[in-house]
């Protein structure tokens, strides 16, 4: 490929940050060359791409770099304006879109993580905020699918849709490793049923890693977690 | 025009941004003071999953968290603009946005701890101003070149609010000789005249924020 107009994607198969970019580019049609990062061993590249975070995913596009997953994915739709439309036209869709978006990125995903990484006392806790957040959003989401059944295809996947489906698409195999059910349809049937609609899709089938590499790395992350905390 | 109200508190770097941002496009607005201890039925229902400020209410419309208002003033008043034209460069103003608020929470640490706790959260803040020098601001004269632009406003509250925090949390952060370009920066944005005009009293500030620091000693040595 010339290096105009070039696309590369730099991520790791465990990322959802980088999964997020994935789908972006995907769904928009975009070709990309992609390049598996090895964490414990950064390339020299990453580092000269990153050099704030010097995390995945980085986006590098006519030989610029770029960092951060939601920036890059409004990068993409500012750039590629083929449909899908990842953020609304709309000013105000768009700001209720950002304010969701930073809700699941920041509030959901902590919340999640504290979860999978305590146990006892502490874990009933943290599971109790995240339930509390999952209403927040079930009530949340109600203003974007007013209908109560989300129906998702290529054509309409969102931002929204690419940050919740980085999180919890997998929910089934986090619910396996942490014990608990957190989506279901009696509790968050909206949830449920978005990202039911979602994971059915074909392009997320295809970009979801194998569920026993996923079950084994979430079991690592908890027991890694677990050790440490009780050291 | 519809109505545009603004919800804040006059001592909040958050509530300024939107403020500035206002003033910078000559958006007619209505501030609303709003007491933290004594939140309003208004920004309540504005803003009931954070119950904070700044809220923005257009035509009856309420949008909250400061930057996605900023994202949504820039994008109905396109006139006098805060964010480059350029996609990439754009993207890049986002970044370092997206930054400060990712790392906000670490950085007033210093703030909220006590003895080593302190000393540590205060090395850590100092390595952020470091990147935010190093690699936001670089060579430039403000972040968004040769005007203030949205990473500016932004970032304000390193120039007119940090030293009243660490002050009465008795550190020392943005010394000229550590953080040259940055402070050169804080000068030069300081004489902004929208800034400049626009600043909540610093002594007002300092003794405000030294009796919130108080409370925090308080309930760490309880």
């Amino acid at each position: 490929m010339e290096e105009e107009n070039k696309v590369t994607l730099h991520g790791t198969w465990f990322s959802p940050y980088a999964k997020r970019v994935e789908l972006a580019l995907k769904l928009k049609g975009i070709p990309f060359e992609y390049v598996e990062e090895d964490l414990k061993n950064k390339s020299p590249l990453l580092l000269k791409y990153n050099p704030v975070y010097k995390k995945v995913p980085v986006l590098v596009h006519n030989g610029k770099p770029i960092a951060e997953s939601f920036c890059i994915i409004e990068y993409i739709d500012e750039t590629w304006k083929n449909s899908p439309q990842l953020l609304p036209e709309d000013p105000y869709k768009r700001a209720k879109v950002r304010f969701w978006s930073s809700f699941i990125h920041q509030q959901l995903y902590e919340a999640m993580l504290t979860v999978m990484k305590a146990a006892g006392e502490a874990q009933g806790k943290a599971i109790k905020e995240l339930l509390e957040k999952l209403q927040v959003l079930e009530e949340g989401m109600k203003d974007f699918f007013p209908n109560g059944t989300p129906s998702i295809s290529n054509r309409n996947m969102g931002i929204l849709e690419i940050m919740i489906c980085s999180l919890l698409g997998p929910y089934k195999l986090q619910e396996e490793v942490i014990g608990i059910k957190i989506i279901g349809p009696e509790k968050t049937p909206l949830i449920f049923s978005w990202l039911t609609a979602i994971n059915e899709l074909p392009l997320v089938k295809e970009l979801a890693p194998p569920q026993d590499k996923t079950v084994a790395l979430l079991k690592f992350v908890r027991e890694n977690a677990l050790k440490s905390s009780s050291a | 025009m519809e109505e545009v109200k603004l919800l804040g508190t006059w001592a909040s770097p958050f509530s300024y941004r939107v403020l500035w941002a206002l003033k910078h496009k000559a958006i007619k607005y209505e501030y609303v003071e709003e007491d933290i201890f004594n939140k309003s039925e208004l920004l309540l229902r504005c803003n009931p999953i954070h119950k904070k400020i700044p809220v923005l209410i257009h035509g009856g419309k309420p949008i909250a968290e400061s930057i996605v208002i900023l994202e949504y003033i820039e994008e109905i008043w396109p006139e006098n603009p805060l964010l480059p034209q350029d996609p990439y460069e754009r993207t890049m103003a986002r970044f370092w946005i997206k930054f400060g608020e990712d790392k906000g929470p670490i950085f007033f640490n210093f703030f909220h701890t006590v003895g080593e706790e302190q000393v540590k959260a205060t090395e850590e803040a100092k390595e952020l101003l470091k990147i935010i020098e190093e690699y936001g601001l670089g060579e430039k004269e403000f972040f968004g070149g040769d005007k203030i632009g949205l990473t500016d406003i932004v970032y304000g509250w390193i120039a007119c609010w940090l030293d009243a925090f660490a002050e009465a949390a008795g550190v020392k952060l943005l010394e000229a000789d550590s953080f040259p370009q940055l402070q050169a920066w804080a000068d030069r944005f300081k004489e902004v005249p929208l800034i400049k005009d626009n600043l909540p009293n610093h002594d007002k500030m300092l003794t405000y924020f030294k009796s919130r620091r108080e409370k925090i000693i308080a309930s760490a040595t309880s």
